[in-house]
């Protein structure tokens, strides 16, 4: 067979779904139409009409499909999207003024269409209302959509065969068809853990990967790719030992996951009775059930942003209230943190409000203290839930002891407000913050005496502390979190917090690192919360080693002057010890 | 023709739920229905119009209807706006 040889990359983004996947590419790219002006003879004025007409009744037929098949998977509740949108195709005052001006300017349907349509996509996105500027991006998807009708063009939904989407970015609405389709695995260049697509896989038990920026220039149709969502790695054009060594971690995975099921229910704990607190990190509800069967000692970190997916407007205090609710009594006697809503940042808020720099802009604690009316609602929804005595709040993005009084106060008003109509909550409701800005690294101590724990965001925090963007491909390899640095931020923080009686978790993707386990049990971390997939390999490094052994690594760890040296020497101990785990 | 004024009672403010609900009960009248806000103008049959009112809750619009059955048009989308769109207020 001729075929030339490429070289082999690897590309590292956010896992997104677990599973490991293998087979051809096919690059999805979002229909951007250039669209010419055309002036059209007074003859063609009917026919340019017809086509108009025939495009908007073919993006009905298609938007209508979506909304039922939406409807199906999803719910009527998060469907609601579509159906605006297809309210806009049968907007008599829009198609009005277009056919009036189509006969009067004698210009081409997608000019005079783009142009109508420009004006009121312009007025949202002048908007101060941030959710005026998220019906633009409907209004832009309904437009994209005649348009690309307008030029006959068929939907690329049907694919020939099973393949890996790859896209810039995934809506809602391709996710969803596509999965129609066989699809081994997506991967998408924008998006965060929390984005629609994610969701949509994880539901759809689809391996998947986001956040791998710059992909599409690398990748053509059919070329061979390696997808493994449990640690967010990509291979392209994969040589015939990696291919082999996806194929063996794969059957390994599910053996191994069958043999450590056994493990489920004992407790993370050292050969010397060192015990260790193993939670899971979690988004949606439906994954309640599956980090039990996983042993999941509760949840570590309850990311609230999921109640806002696909929704236009705050969740009320009520709908907060459910959720939090039913994660309580499902979970205990075990406990779980709840983590205050955390957008901005790569979230979807401030792409809406394009900050010129959103990792240092408007997002976690700062944007909560500045709509303390949606914070209020949250804090009483969760203090509401509280009434079984195992849940916990913690704040996200502190960087002063001013934030975390602050948020106290408001705390004590929510209290007050419960106490005065006489509704029950857990009095001593325990509070904690994330550790994921090195100021809050720094104050640490400070921090501890104001809460009950700390858990270290290891994502955020290395790229904060090393300067580095991990989706900037001319320095993501500087992203490293074994970086002597990072390891020493790391023991200061833990060191800090547990002298003040908090204790320290770690809730990042480090966490879930096998190779960094022995390490941080080493560092003397109290809590790890991982990924639900990873959770029973961790469990069983931990209830295999002994914590004497475990702190001497760390020491030997912290003399080290390079990630190299460190990593060299993980490996080797890993190898030595854990042939059966695979590492990255 | 009738004028009013109408308040947005619902939390949420005019989002694109409650613009369907208004857009899709105007086009049950006959009469021609004009929204206004900050003297900015749209006709109240066309979603994408109301889509670009950004009106939080408090915020005041005034509503034009003109036709043969104005008066009932206008009782119908006050009872919708006094009902906060059905949505928690």
């Amino acid at each position: 067979m001729e075929q030339s040889i490429k070289q082999e990359i690897k590309l590292k983004g956010i896992p997104a779904s677990p599973g490991i996947a293998t087979g051809p590419v096919f690059l999805f790219r979002k229909h951007e139409p250039i669209i010419p002006i055309r002036s059209i003879a007074a003859d063609e004025v009917e026919p340019e009409i017809e086509r108009l007409r025939n495009a908007v009744a073919r993006s009905k037929k298609e938007l209508t499909k979506v909304f039922e098949f939406a409807e199906q998977k999803l719910g009527t509740e998060q469907s609601k999207i579509f159906e605006a949108q297809l309210l806009i195709l049968e907007d008599v005052v829009l198609f009005d003024v277009v056919y009036k001006r189509l006969k009067r300017e004698r210009k081409n349907a997608e000019h005079i269409l783009k142009d109508e349509m420009e004006k009121y996509h312009q007025l949202m996105m002048a908007s101060k209302d941030e959710f005026a500027r998220e019906r633009a991006d409907d209004l832009l998807d309904v437009q994209n959509r005649i348009l690309r009708n307008l030029e006959e063009q068929k939907l690329i939904s049907k694919i020939e065969g099973s393949h890996v989407i790859i896209s810039h970015n995934l809506a809602a609405a391709d996710t969803l068809i596509f999965s129609r389709n066989d699809v081994l695995a997506y991967v998408t260049e924008l998006g965060g853990a929390t984005s629609h697509m994610a969701l949509l896989a994880r539901a759809l038990k689809i391996p998947a990967i986001v956040g791998i920026h710059q992909l599409s220039s690398l990748v053509q149709t059919e070329d061979q790719i390696v997808i493994d969502g449990y640690s967010g790695t990509v291979v392209l054009h994969p040589s015939p030992e990696t291919l082999l060594f996806y194929e063996k971690k794969k059957t390994q995975h599910l053996a191994f996951e069958e043999a450590l099921s056994t493990l489920r229910d004992f407790p993370a704990e050292t050969l010397d009775g060192h015990r260790i607190k193993l939670a899971a990190n979690v988004e949606l509800e439906e994954e309640f059930e599956f980090i039990k069967m996983q042993g999941a000692e509760g949840i570590g970190l309850y990311r609230t942003e999921s109640l806002l997916i696909g929704k236009e407007v705050f969740p009320s205090e009520e709908e907060q209230f459910e959720v939090y609710h039913h994660i309580a009594e499902s979970v205990f006697p075990n406990h779980a943190i709840i983590r205050t809503f955390d957008i901005g940042g790569d979230k979807f808020m401030t792409q809406a409000m394009k900050e010129n720099n959103p990792f240092l802009g408007w997002r976690g604690i700062r944007v909560m203290l500045d709509k303390p009316q949606i914070f209020l609602d949250q804090l009483r929804a969760i203090l509401r839930a509280s009434r079984l005595k195992n849940l916990a709040l913690m704040l996200p993005m502190v960087t002063s002891i001013k934030e975390v009084q602050l948020s106290k106060q408001l705390i004590a008003q929510a209290k007050d407000d419960l106490r005065a109509q006489k509704i029950p909550f857990d009095e001593n409701l325990r509070l904690g913050v994330m550790i994921e800005v090195p100021a809050a690294a720094v104050i640490a101590d400070h921090l501890a005496r104001e809460v009950s724990f700390l858990s270290i965001g290891t994502n955020d925090l290395i790229q904060y502390l090393l300067a580095v963007d991990r989706g900037n491909d001319i320095v993501s390899d500087l992203f490293q979190e074994f970086h002597p640095a990072v390891i020493r931020f790391l023991r200061r923080i833990i060191e800090r917090g547990k002298q003040e009686h908090a204790w320290v978790g770690m809730c990042g993707q480090m966490a879930g690192d096998p190779l960094a386990t022995i390490l941080l049990v080493g560092l003397g971390l109290d809590e790890f919360s991982v990924v639900p997939t990873v959770l029973p390999e961790i469990k069983k490094i931990i209830r295999s080693i002994h914590f004497t052994e475990a702190q001497h690594v760390a020491e030997r760890v912290l003399a080290m002057q390079s990630e190299d040296e460190i990593k060299a020497f993980l490996k080797h101990l890993m190898k030595h010890k854990f042939p059966d785990i695979p590492i990255g | 023709m009738i004028e009013h004024e109408l308040t947005i009672r619902n939390r949420a403010g005019l989002h694109t739920r409650p613009a369907a609900a208004i857009v899709k009960l105007a086009a049950k009248f006959q009469s021609e229905f004009i929204i206004e806000k900050d003297s900015f103008q749209i006709n109240g049959k066309s979603i994408i119009g109301v889509m670009t009112l950004a009106a939080e809750q408090g915020s005041t619009l005034i509503v034009r209807f003109d036709g043969p059955d104005e008066q009932e048009a206008y009782q119908a989308m006050a009872e919708l706006f006094e009902s906060g769109f059905g949505e928690p207020i």
